[in-house]
């Protein structure tokens, strides 16, 4: 289960993610990044209220960082512990930019 | 010893959860423990349920149980699809750049970093995969 709510001003986007990102709702978010941030060029996952991730979801994550380097920036901030280990452990705490 | 019989679908994947997380819920498991064996079989399970049958369809089989002093979980997925030892696969490089990174490979080197042992085999017509996690 993954709630998926954003805020959208101007060029820059939130994103507010909660629940689990895994192989089930991995595409709903794809889905939806993919179609709101074609104009945007900061973009800001806020991971606060996420509770876990697998691989499919840092596919999507890895994704929108691709194409944020393309047209801005993307920022991933206030991740959960229990995350932050799945970024260390596969490196992507250095591939996204994490405050 | 407890056990599931599914079909090998991604549909099927949270059933699969459900019976490891109502298994590990009457020990005292600490939440980052319990995400990286959610994580594990999910990794193990969507793999099987995408690459073992290929076009058609078939059943996997996921048995675990808990035992020993410290605690030690043990969980065995089998499947009759086509032999398919994911331990080989090589491991992603960690360290390219979100230009030069590849996705693939990453869901099995989470699980080989996170369980305390990951074991293949290949018998009598069957693929069957293990992985053991102390739980505390």
């Amino acid at each position: 289960m993954l709630n998926i709510s954003k805020e959208v001003n101007g060029k820059s986007c939130v994103y507010y993610l909660e629940g689990r990102l895994d192989t089930t709702t991995a595409p709903q978010l794809e889905g939806d990044i993919k179609e709101s941030i074609t104009d945007i060029n900061s973009l800001v996952m806020d991971l606060a209220k996420l509770e876990y991730i697998s691989s499919a979801g840092l596919r999507v994550l890895l994704s929108a960082q691709k194409t944020m380097n393309k047209q801005g920036s993307m920022v991933v901030r206030n991740v959960r512990d229990e995350v932050n280990e799945i970024f260390d452990v596969t490196g992507f705490a250095d591939i996204l930019t994490i405050e | 010893m407890k056990e599931i019989e599914v079909e090998a679908k991604v549909e099927k994947l949270e059933e699969v959860l459900s019976f490891v997380d109502e298994l590990l819920s009457v020990y005292d498991c600490p939440m980052k423990t319990q995400i990286q064996i959610d994580v594990a079989v999910e990794e193990i399970f969507v793999n099987i349920a995408h690459y073992a049958y290929g076009e058609d369809t078939g059943m996997a089989v996921v048995s675990a149980e808990v035992s020993g002093d410290p605690r030690c979980l043990s969980i065995t997925f089998s499947d009759s699809g086509v032999p398919y030892d994911p331990l080989k696969k090589e491991d992603p490089d960690i360290t390219l750049n979100a230009e030069e990174r590849q996705i693939g490979g990453l869901g099995i080197y989470m699980v080989k970093q996170s369980m305390d042992a990951v074991d293949y085999k290949y018998e009598n017509g069957k693929n069957i995969f293990t992985i053991k996690k102390f739980l505390n």
